[in-house]
C-alpha cells in the first residue's frame, strides 16, 4: 500500500518535524495559573475575591504584628510607646510568660521540674510514636509516669518508687500465673501489686525526706502545663479502659455487655462540662466521708471516663472491621479468649483504630480548656481570670487569644499530621 | 470421638465454674454483677453518710419554688416570680434555639467549604484547607471567647452612638451593630396583615405544586419547563401585591437609642451571637471534612458515566454525585449536630442563659441543690442525644442499600 | 450471705467514718493545716499577691483561726471557690471554714445546713456606673444593662429592687469578678452591681478609679461572715470565738503590738486577762490551750488592724469603717463578753 502511495504522490516528507515548544499560554507557570486560578469567569472571580481577602487580612495584621512591642510592663506603657500607631502589645506575653505556662502559684524555683518532665515525655513517648526507635527505650517509657509524678508534684521519690515496685511485683505475679489462665494471672497480679504497695507504704511515710523535692499541691498547677498534664494523663489512662470497655461491649455475656453499653452511651450522651460540674460539686459526696480528693484528681477521673467511652467506640469500630475469619482462625488454633484477643485480634483492631484514637486524643486535649469554666487556671483560665482582670493588662485581647490559638493549633495540628504519617507507615495490607 | 465432647452430666464440681466454658461465663457475669452492686452500694452509702453529716437530703421541691432571678433572653413568659421549673424550661428553649441556629449555619458553611475544598481553583482550595485546619485544631471554647472579645472590645457600645459627636452610627438607619448585640427592625403586624401572610404561605405551597408539575411534565412527556424564574415570581409577586392591596399593613419597628440601650426592633444578644457563630464555624470545619469525604467516596466512574450521558456539571452534582454522597455524609453530619448541641453547654462561659446557665448555673447556686440540678441537667442532654441517635437509626435504615 | 456481710461491713465503715469526720478540730490538728475556702480573687478581701501568697481581710480570719488552732498563721491551705462551688466544698468536707464574703441568709443557715459563726463585715449591695453616664440614683437606671455575679444574693436583690421600683433592666450574668471587669470597663454593661465593699475593691483595681462612681443607694443588707458545717459545735465555737476575740481585742485595745506584753502576765483588766488566757480557762473549754486568742491576735492584729491593713481608708480600696465600727463608736461590731 504505502509503496504505491509513495509513488503516486509528488512529495512526501520523510522526516519528523522537530517538536515545537508549546504555546506560552499552555506551558509553565502561565499554564498553571490559567488552569488553577483563572479557568472560566467563575473561577476568576473566586480567585480575585480570595486575593482581596488575603490582602485585607495581611495588610491589617502585618503592621499590627511588625510594630509589636515586647518589652513593656503594662498596657498603658505599651500604648505610650506605640504612640498612636497600630501595633500589638506582645509584652503581655513576655511579662506573663511564666503565668501562661505554669499558672500563678507554681513556685518559680521549681519551673525546671515540669520543663524536665516535658523533655523526658518526648524521650519516653518516642518509642511509642516511632516504631523505628530502639525497643529498649520502652523500659524508660514504663518508668516515666512515676518519674513525672515525682518531678511535678514533688515529695519523696520513695512513694512513686514503691508504687513502681508494686506494679512490677504485680507484673511478675501475672507472668507466673498466666500459664494457668489469664484471669488467674490478672487476679494474682492485682493482689501482688496491692499487697506490695500497701506493705511498702510504710517506708515512704517513715522517711518523708529521702530524695524529696518540694511538694507542690495540685491546685497550684496551672497554665498550659495543666492542659498538657490533663491531656497526657487522661489519654494514657483512658486507652486501657477504652479497650476493656470495647471488649466488654462486644462480649457475648449479656450482663457485662449491658454494663458497658450503658456506661458508654451515658457518657457519650452528656456534655463534658456537666461531667466537670460533677467533678467540681457532686463527686465529693460520693467519696468516703472525711476523705479529701483534690480537684485535679477528680477532674482527671471524670475526663478519663469521658475519653475512655469515646475511645471504646473507636476500638469497637476497629474490632467490627476485622474479618470474621480472624476470630475463627484464632479459635481454630485453640487459643482461649485472652490469648486470641491479645495475639490476634487486638493488634489488628488497634492498628485500624489509630486514626480514630488520635482524633479522640486531639479532641480531648482541646477539651481540657473546659476546666477553666470550673475555675481552674489552665491557659484559658489564666487569660480570662488573673491576666485580663489585672490592672496592667486590662483590655489586651488579641495578643492573648492569638497566643492561645497559636499554641493549641501547633500541638493539635502536629498530632493529626503525625497520625496521618503513622497511618501510611502502618498501611501494610493494601499494597 | 464424639463422646469426649459430651458433657459429663451429673458430676458438677466447683472447679467447673472456672474451667468449664459452659459455666465460666456465668461465673464472670456473677462476679461483674456483684462488683457492680458493691460499687454502687459503696457510693450510695458514702452519699448517704455525707448527706447525713451535712444535714442535707435529696429533694426536688425546689423546682416549684419561685426562682427569684431574672433571665435576659426568654422565649416564653417568665418573671423573677416564676418557678425554678419554669426557669429551667426557659433554659431548655434557649439551648434548643442556639443548637437549631447553629446546626443550620454550620451546615451551610460546612457544605460550602467542603465543596470549595474540591474546587479546581488552587487558591480557594488552599484557603479552605487553612480554614478547616485552623478551626478544627483550636478548642471551641477559645473561639467562643474570641468572638465575645470582638463584641466587647471592637464593636461600638451603645454610648458611642449617643450625642452629636457620636463615633458610631446605625447602618441604613435600621441596623445597629453594638457590643451588646445586633439590633434589626422588627415587623409589626397591623390589621389585615393576616391576608398578606396567608397569600404568602399559599404562594409557597404554589411553588411546590408548580415544581411537582414541572417534574411530572419532564418525566411523563419529556417536556422541560423552566422552574427558577416562575418560582421566584410566585414567591414574590402575589405577596407584594397583597401587601399593597391591603394598604401596607406590615410596618417596621426600627430600633432607636433611648436611654441606656437601643429600644424596639429585634435584639440578638452578644452572648447568643458569640455562641452561635463560634459553634457554627467550629462545627462547620468538621462538616466540611465530612462533605469532602462524602463527595470523594462517590467513585469517579459515576461522574464520568454521567458526563458521558451528556449531563452538565451542575446536574451531575445534583442528580448523580450528591444523592450518593449524602448516604455517606448524613450519619457523621448528624453526630456533628449532636456534638454542636452538647458544645452549646459552653454558653456558661459567655453568660448565655441556656439550660446549663439556668438550671445548672443560677438555680444550682441559689438553691444549693447540686446533686439534683446536675442530675436533671445530664438527663436532659441524655434525652436529646438518645433522640438524635434514634433519628439517625431511622435514617440509616431508610437509606440502606436495598440489595436484591 | 457473704454479700450481705460485706455490705454490712461497708455500712458500718461508712457510718463510723461519718461520725469520725464530725470532729473537724481533730482532723485539722492531724492534718496540720487548715483548709480555708476563699474567693478566687478580690483585692482586699482575698487575692494572691505577686509572690502567690494570699492576703486580704477574709484571709486574715483564716490565718487567725489557723493560729489559734495550730499555732501557725501560715498553716493554711487556701482553696479558691466560686459562687457555685463554695457550699459544696464546705458541705463535702473539702474545706473546714468558708471565709468568702458570704451573706448570712435564712435559707443558707437553715436549709443548706451551715452555721454562720458571726459577721465580719456589714455590707449592702450597691451600684457602680461610669461617671460620664451622669446617673446619680439607682432609680434612674431604667433599661440599663446590669452586670451581676451569679450565685450570689445580689441577683435576687437586684430582681426585687427593679420589680419593686417597677423599672426594667437587662441582666448579664457573670461567673467571677475578674470576668465582669472587662465587660463593665468596655461598656458592655452600663452598671456593675455587687456588695459595696466588692465595688470599692473592684474600682480600686481600675486604671482610672475616678471615672466611676458608686451610687448612693444600698439596696440590701449583706451581713458577710465566715461559716462552717452544721453539726460540729466545737469547731463552730472555735471559729465563732476566734472572730469574737479579734473584735473584742480591738474594743479592749489589744493590738498585735502590745498583745505579747499584755499576755505575759495578768494585768488590771480582767476581761483582757480572760481573753489572753492569763486568768480563767476559756481556752481549755474550747479544746485549745490558754494562748489561743493571743496567737490569733498576733497573726494579723485585731479586727481594726486587719481592716486598716487590707481595706481601710489608707489602702487603695479606701473603705470607711461605717457600720463596721465598734459599738462604742456607733458601729455594729459587738462581741459577746469573754466570761
Amino acid at each position: 500500500m504505502s509503496d504505491t502511495h509513495a509513488h503516486s504522490v509528488a512529495f512526501v516528507r520523510d522526516t519528523m518535524l522537530p517538536e515545537q515548544p508549546p504555546p506560552v499560554s499552555e506551558a509553565g507557570a502561565v499554564k498553571w495559573v490559567r488552569e488553577n486560578l483563572f479557568k472560566g469567569w467563575f473561577n476568576s472571580i473566586l480567585t480575585i475575591l480570595s486575593i482581596y481577602f488575603i490582602y485585607v487580612i495581611v495588610s491589617g495584621a502585618w503592621p499590627w504584628f511588625a510594630n509589636g512591642i515586647w518589652t513593656t510592663s503594662s498596657l498603658a506603657e505599651c500604648r505610650e510607646m506605640l504612640d498612636g500607631m497600630t501595633g500589638a502589645c506582645f509584652s503581655v506575653l513576655t511579662e506573663r510568660w511564666n503565668q501562661l505556662l505554669f499558672g500563678f502559684k507554681y513556685p518559680p524555683e521549681a519551673y525546671w521540674r515540669p520543663i524536665l518532665a516535658f523533655v523526658l515525655l518526648i524521650v519516653a513517648i518516642a518509642p511509642v510514636l516511632y516504631p523505628k526507635a530502639p525497643r529498649k527505650m520502652l523500659a524508660f517509657t514504663a518508668v516515666y509516669p512515676f518519674l513525672a509524678f515525682w518531678l511535678i508534684w514533688g515529695g519523696t521519690l520513695l512513694i512513686p518508687l514503691m508504687v513502681m515496685v508494686g506494679m512490677m511485683a504485680g507484673y511478675f505475679a501475672f507472668k507466673r500465673f498466666e500459664r494457668q489462665s489469664f484471669a488467674m494471672g490478672m487476679l494474682a497480679g492485682l493482689i501482688a501489686a496491692v499487697v506490695v504497695i500497701w506493705a511498702g507504704g510504710i517506708i515512704p511515710s517513715s522517711m518523708p525526706d529521702v530524695l524529696a523535692l518540694q511538694a507542690i499541691p495540685s491546685r497550684d498547677l496551672g497554665g498550659f502545663m495543666l492542659n498538657m498534664i490533663l491531656g497526657t494523663v487522661c489519654v494514657s489512662l483512658s486507652l486501657p479502659l477504652g479497650i476493656v470497655l470495647a471488649l466488654g461491649r462486644q462480649s457475648s455475656m449479656p450482663i457485662i455487655k449491658w454494663i458497658c453499653v450503658i456506661f458508654i452511651e451515658f457518657i457519650r450522651g452528656v456534655p463534658l462540662i456537666t461531667l466537670l460540674f460533677v467533678a467540681n460539686v457532686v463527686l465529693a459526696y460520693f467519696f468516703p466521708p472525711g476523705s479529701n480528693i483534690d480537684l485535679v484528681l477528680r477532674v482527671i477521673i471524670m475526663i478519663t471516663m469521658f475519653s475512655s467511652a469515646y475511645i471504646a467506640e473507636v476500638i469497637r469500630g476497629g474490632l467490627a472491621a476485622l474479618p470474621r475469619g480472624q476470630y475463627e482462625a484464632a479459635d481454630s488454633l485453640g487459643l482461649d479468649y485472652a490469648q486470641s484477643m491479645r495475639l490476634i485480634i487486638l493488634p489488628q483492631a488497634l492498628k485500624i483504630s489509630i486514626p480514630g484514637i488520635v482524633n479522640v486524643a486531639v479532641g480531648l486535649f482541646k477539651d481540657t480548656v473546659l476546666v477553666s469554666v470550673i475555675s481552674m487556671f489552665d491557659l484559658v483560665g489564666m487569660i480570662r481570670g488573673p491576666i485580663l482582670a489585672s490592672t496592667e493588662w486590662n483590655g489586651v485581647y488579641w495578643e492573648l487569644w492569638g497566643f492561645a490559638v497559636f499554641v493549641f493549633f501547633i500541638v493539635c495540628f502536629s498530632i493529626s499530621k503525625y497520625s496521618q504519617w503513622l497511618e501510611r507507615q502502618l498501611a501494610t495490607d493494601h499494597r | 470421638m464424639s463422646t469426649i465432647s459430651d458433657p459429663p452430666s451429673g458430676s458438677f464440681r466447683l472447679s467447673m465454674l472456672i474451667n468449664d466454658t459452659r459455666y465460666r461465663s456465668y461465673t464472670f457475669q456473677f462476679i461483674a454483677l456483684v462488683l457492680l452492686i458493691m460499687a454502687f452500694a459503696y457510693l450510695g452509702f458514702n452519699l448517704l453518710a455525707n448527706l447525713q453529716a451535712a444535714g442535707l437530703n435529696i429533694s426536688y421541691q425546689f423546682l416549684g419554688e419561685p426562682a427569684g432571678y431574672d433571665i435576659n433572653q426568654t422565649l416564653i413568659e417568665y418573671t423573677s416570680q416564676s418557678s425554678h421549673w419554669r426557669a429551667s424550661l426557659v433554659g431548655v428553649l434557649n439551648t434548643l434555639l442556639v443548637a437549631f441556629l447553629g446546626c443550620i449555619m454550620a451546615t451551610v458553611i460546612g457544605v460550602f467549604v467542603g465543596v470549595l475544598r474540591l474546587s479546581n481553583n488552587w487558591l480557594v482550595r488552599q484557603l479552605m484547607s487553612i480554614y478547616v485546619e485552623i478551626f478544627r485544631n483550636v478548642p471551641v471554647l477559645v473561639w467562643i471567647l474570641i468572638i465575645m472579645a470582638v463584641f466587647i472590645a471592637v464593636l461600638p457600645q451603645p454610648r458611642e452612638f449617643r450625642g452629636d459627636d457620636a463615633t458610631a452610627s446605625m447602618v441604613f438607619g435600621a441596623f445597629a451593630f453594638t457590643g451588646r448585640g445586633f439590633y434589626a427592625p422588627a415587623p409589626i403586624f397591623g390589621p389585615g396583615s393576616g391576608v398578606v401572610i396567608a397569600v404568602f404561605l399559599a404562594s409557597v405551597v404554589g411553588i411546590f405544586a408548580f415544581r411537582n408539575y414541572a417534574k411530572k411534565a419532564l418525566y411523563d412527556r419529556g417536556q422541560l419547563i423552566p422552574t427558577l424564574w416562575p418560582s421566584l415570581a410566585i414567591f414574590f409577586i402575589p405577596a407584594i401585591l397583597a401587601f399593597f392591596v391591603m394598604g401596607r399593613p406590615i410596618t417596621l419597628d426600627l430600633p432607636s437609642l433611648q436611654g441606656f440601650n437601643f429600644q424596639g426592633g429585634i435584639f440578638m444578644r452578644n452572648s447568643l451571637i458569640a455562641l452561635w457563630f463560634a459553634l457554627s464555624i467550629y462545627t462547620a470545619a468538621f462538616i466540611a471534612e465530612n462533605v469532602r469525604a462524602g463527595i470523594l467516596a462517590v467513585s469517579k466512574g459515576q461522574t464520568e458515566a454521567a458526563a458521558s450521558l451528556g449531563l452538565r456539571p451542575g446536574r451531575i452534582m445534583n442528580l448523580v454525585v450528591l444523592p450518593q454522597a449524602l448516604r455517606v455524609i448524613i450519619p457523621p453530619l448528624i453526630s456533628q449536630y449532636l456534638n454542636l448541641t452538647k458544645n452549646s453547654s459552653l454558653a456558661i462561659a459567655v453568660g448565655y442563659m441556656d439550660l446549663t446557665g439556668t438550671l445548672g448555673g443560677i438555680t444550682l447556686n441559689q438553691t444549693g441543690r447540686a446533686i439534683e440540678a446536675i442530675f436533671l441537667l445530664m438527663l436532659f442532654y441524655l434525652a436529646i442525644s438518645l433522640a438524635i441517635s434514634a433519628i439517625m437509626n431511622v435514617y440509616n435504615n431508610a437509606v440502606k442499600l436495598k440489595e436484591r | 450471705m457473704k454479700k450481705i456481710a460485706i455490705l454490712g461491713a461497708m455500712t458500718v465503715a461508712g457510718l463510723s467514718a461519718g461520725v469520725a469526720s464530725a470532729a473537724t478540730l481533730d482532723d485539722v490538728k492531724a492534718r496540720g493545716k487548715l483548709n480555708c475556702g476563699v474567693i478566687t480573687g478580690l483585692v482586699g478581701f482575698a487575692a494572691p499577691n505577686a509572690n502567690g501568697e494570699w492576703e486580704g481581710f477574709d484571709v486574715g480570719v483564716c490565718r487567725a483561726v489557723a493560729a489559734a488552732v495550730l499555732g501557725d498563721p501560715t498553716a493554711v491551705e487556701f482553696v479558691p471557690t466560686t459562687g457555685k462551688t463554695r457550699f459544696t466544698a464546705l458541705a463535702s468536707g473539702e474545706i473546714d471554714l468558708l471565709a468568702r464574703n458570704t451573706t448570712w441568709t435564712f435559707s443558707r443557715d437553715v436549709d443548706l445546713g451551715f452555721e454562720f459563726v458571726g459577721i465580719n463585715y456589714y455590707d449592702g449591695q450597691g451600684f457602680m456606673v461610669p461617671k460620664e453616664l451622669g446617673v446619680s440614683s439607682a432609680k434612674e437606671l431604667d433599661g440599663a444593662t446590669v452586670c451581676i455575679q451569679t450565685g450570689t444574693t445580689t441577683e435576687l436583690n437586684l430582681a426585687d429592687f427593679f420589680r419593686s421600683n417597677n423599672i426594667s433592666y437587662e441582666p448579664v450574668p457573670i461567673e467571677t469578678n475578674a470576668e465582669a471587669q472587662p465587660l463593665y470597663l468596655e461598656g458592655a454593661c452600663d452598671v456593675y452591681t455587687t456588695d459595696a465593699s466588692g465595688l470599692a475593691a473592684t474600682r480600686a483595681a481600675f486604671e482610672n478609679p475616678g471615672d466611676h462612681v458608686v451610687l448612693p443607694e444600698i439596696i440590701s443588707k449583706e451581713p458577710l461572715g465566715p461559716l462552717v458545717r452544721h453539726g460540729d459545735n466545737q469547731w463552730g465555737d472555735i471559729a465563732r470565738w476566734t472572730l469574737n476575740a479579734l473584735i473584742a481585742a480591738e474594743e479592749l485595745g489589744v493590738t498585735s503590738a502590745n498583745v505579747e506584753e499584755l499576755g505575759a502576765a495578768a494585768g488590771n483588766n480582767p476581761e483582757i486577762n480572760r481573753l489572753l488566757g492569763t486568768e480563767g480557762t476559756l481556752g481549755e473549754m474550747l479544746g485549745l490551750d490558754a494562748d489561743w486568742a493571743k496567737r490569733a491576735i498576733m497573726a494579723g492584729g485585731n479586727y481594726g488592724e486587719l481592716f486598716e491593713k487590707n481595706i481601710g481608708e489608707n489602702t487603695p480600696i479606701g473603705l470607711a469603717r461605717g457600720l463596721n465600727a465598734q459599738w462604742t463608736e456607733g458601729g455594729l461590731l459587738y462581741s459577746p463578753p469573754f466570761r
